[in-house]
């Protein structure tokens, strides 16, 4: 039987099992989330105080907060709905060997013993289940529709894909979820992000999230969750899924979400970590009802026609500095805003471009096909496809890292590796890598990439490194050719 | 935390928009397991060039950044917090923030005020005009004045209050373990646990 989501100190608006508000106006997804969490309202300007169901922990954001815990004297509340991993500075070749950067090891040391001390599960370098934080909660099952999720890591949003209100914290928050599994938090405001029409060949989900951000700029969704609805995004596979809400914060958004539906459903069923049996019904049932009821308002509405939508790709040194790969570096002095033109001609003199030069036309020096953003096994699919039969540009370095052991290990059954390999890429092991260079995978000043990564932000990659994000058949066709190109390209 | 009231320092004139958590502090300068020592990676990058504000001898000693709209985009890291807290900076001003950095600075008492980008612009003409200026910030009145220059700020009333008392979340969140106890036992049973798998 479903159980039912009423709280008998939840709001007076009650929900019935079908998810339908009983009486005032319907609810987004969003809120729905929010009131089944409430333990107890704010009075006044006090904030709610919301439970958190799952709380994932990496070694750069925790140190602190287990420190915290130890000079209080307090424990974690609830180890068994926390989990951890070692991601940001995990070198990616000779990891059976000790972490040579001295300060890197200690960091990575630091998790373990806190690990160790407070009870809580780790997957470390070198296990089966290691990898990006946010490719193995998913991948284990442990992310699911109707939950809080909390990481101390901005990409925390990619959970959302599945249902879930997903959110990056900061490292205080970090040592309150694990001292109380809860946090104090005012109501985000809510915006849906309307996606219509068919993608034709050749787009694919980084190309809508990039064109999203674009249009409502790296501020614009400061202070919401985006919930991005529509027929295209409905098509969309659980990955492509995640990469969208993953770069929700590089609109400035807290969350991003995606309705559950029967992809997610599949995605789940049979996890390590998903409901079985009768409980597995239990939860779909109470999932069904995850969704925007049809009388609710969001705060603002955006919409996006999927079906005009080509390749994109970032000029700038922000992610919302970005077209379509068809046009030309913009020109400063065309824009209106002093602030964005300003913005724009820091950036032009930071990536050594000229305005007007053809997009197309700009050479790389690395391709870096990875991240949480596109490191999962069907980004690794449609690069090798695009890669099959071509060799990496002379002058071009390609790194391949996977974003967990389980999908290199997939990878490596489908044969992706080789196609890899014999391309002239390298074949790398699971870790955020040069996402943002905290290990050796750096780019050396003015060294130019092409990134499946979700920040082009100046030094992101390396001091002075200059990065163009892309999706992942950009990104493999970028290889190809030497300079920015989509997979058309290489056929001409 | 110590509590916050006002304060007074001199004002550092930013004149960027977007300043990222990247550029704040690099990730490679995120590796210490301390709160304290980050100073050094601050604005890492801009520190090499010698025409950079900080770089300038009456601004070396800042402890009031008024920066460009959208400071503190993209990484969660609080990193960047005790980078500007560790180099001695107790205020930033901006006209607009993003919401995890805001939120970290309020953990840590470093006082997000939050002021129109034309007032933004006419602390930047008096901080430029007179390098070493002064900047006062109330927090009670909720206002900034750099010489005969006073304006008004913003900030959310919950913070505000938590600053001033300079209390700590965890302990005001414990009073409510009850709840949290209550709360637990309402969970439904097939939601998951990092330590018992089901299927597989």
């Amino acid at each position: 039987m479903a159980t039912p989501t009423t709280r008998a100190d939840g709001p007076e608006d009650t929900t019935t099992q079908d998810g339908r508000s009983s009486g005032g106006r319907g609810r987004t997804l969003a809120e729905k989330i929010w009131d089944a969490h409430v333990v107890r309202h704010g009075e006044g300007a006090e904030p709610d105080l919301l439970y958190i169901d799952l709380h994932l922990v990496h070694e750069v954001t925790s140190p602190q907060a287990f420190e915290g815990l130890r000079l209080a004297g307090r424990k974690v509340r609830r180890p068994d709905l926390t989990i951890a991993t070692e991601d940001h500075n995990v070198p990616t070749v000779d990891t059976h060997l000790p972490i040579a950067d001295p300060v890197s090891r200690t960091q990575v040391d630091t998790l373990r013993s806190n690990c160790e001390e407070f009870g809580v599960r780790l997957h470390p370098m070198g296990d089966t289940e290691q990898g990006i934080v946010h490719v193995i909660g998913p991948q284990l099952g442990l992310t699911q529709p109707g939950m809080t999720v909390v990481c101390g890591d901005s990409h925390t949003s990619t959970h959302g894909a599945f249902g879930a209100m997903a959110f990056g914290i900061g490292t205080s928050e970090v040592e309150h979820v694990l001292a109380t599994q809860t946090l104090p938090l005012r109501p985000f405001k809510t915006m849906a992000v309307n996606v219509n029409g068919e993608l034709r060949p050749g787009v694919t989900a980084k190309d809508i999230i990039l064109a999203v951000i674009a249009k409502i700029g790296t501020g614009g969704g400061q202070g919401y969750v985006l919930e991005y609805r529509g027929s295209a995004i409905e098509s969309l596979s659980m990955e492509a899924r995640m990469t969208i809400c993953n770069m929700s914060i590089e609109a400035g958004a807290r969350a991003g979400m995606i309705a559950p539906d029967e992809t997610t459903f599949r995605y789940l069923q049979a996890r390590p970590h998903a409901p079985a049996g009768a409980q597995w019904d239990d939860a779909v049932a109470e999932w069904r009802a995850l969704c925007t009821d049809p009388d609710a308002e969001f705060d603002v509405e955006v919409d996006i026609d999927a079906s005009r939508l080509t390749p994109f790709v970032t000029w700038g040194t922000n992610p919302g500095q970005g077209l379509p790969l068809s046009e030309s570096v913009p020109d400063p002095e065309l824009i209106a805003d002093e602030t964005e033109r300003f913005a724009a001609e820091k950036a032009l003199s930071y990536m050594g471009l000229e305005a007007g030069t053809p997009l197309r036309d700009i050479a790389v020096d690395t391709v870096f096909l990875g991240s949480c953003t596109n490191g999962r096994i069907e980004d690794l699919r449609a690069a090798a496809e695009v890669l099959r039969g071509h060799k990496v540009a002379e002058n071009v370095q390609m790194l391949v890292v996977p974003g967990s052991m389980r999908v290199r290990e997939a990878a490596e059954a489908e044969g992706l590796d080789t196609v890899f390999l014999e391309a002239g890429a390298q074949w790398r092991q699971a870790g955020c890598s040069m996402c943002l260079g905290m290990n050796p995978d750096q780019l050396s000043p003015g060294e130019r990439s092409a990134s499946t990564s979700n920040r082009n932000f100046e030094g992101r990659q390396g001091e002075g490194g200059r990065t163009h994000l892309v999706s992942p058949l950009v990104a493999a066709a970028t290889a190809v050719r030497g300079t920015l190109a989509s997979p058309e390209d290489l056929t001409e | 935390m110590e509590a916050f009231t006002q304060h007074t320092g001199i004002g550092v004139p930013l004149r960027r928009s977007n300043v990222d958590t990247d550029q704040i502090i690099p990730a490679v300068y995120l590796k210490r397991v301390s709160r304290t020592g980050f100073e050094d990676g601050l604005f890492a990058a801009w520190r090499h060039d010698e025409t950079f504000v900080l770089n300038q001898e009456a601004f070396r000693h800042g402890s009031v950044l008024v920066a460009g709209p959208d400071f503190g985009t993209g990484s969660s890291r609080e990193h960047a917090v005790w980078a500007l807290m560790n180099y001695g900076f107790r205020v930033v001003i901006s006209a607009r923030f993003a919401d995890i950095f805001r939120g970290n600075a309020g953990k840590q008492g470093l006082l997000t005020a939050e002021c129109e980008q034309s007032d933004v612009e006419q602390i930047w003409k008096i901080l430029e005009h007179e390098p070493g200026t002064e900047v006062a910030v109330d927090l009670a009145d909720m206002t900034v004045r750099a010489k005969d220059f006073v304006t008004t700020f913003t900030i959310d009333d919950y913070t505000r209050w938590r600053l001033m008392e300079g209390l700590d979340d965890i302990a005001l969140t414990l009073r409510h373990a009850a709840e949290i106890d209550a709360f637990e036992g309402t969970r439904p049973a097939w939601k998951p646990t990092t330590t018992e798998a089901h299927a597989g």
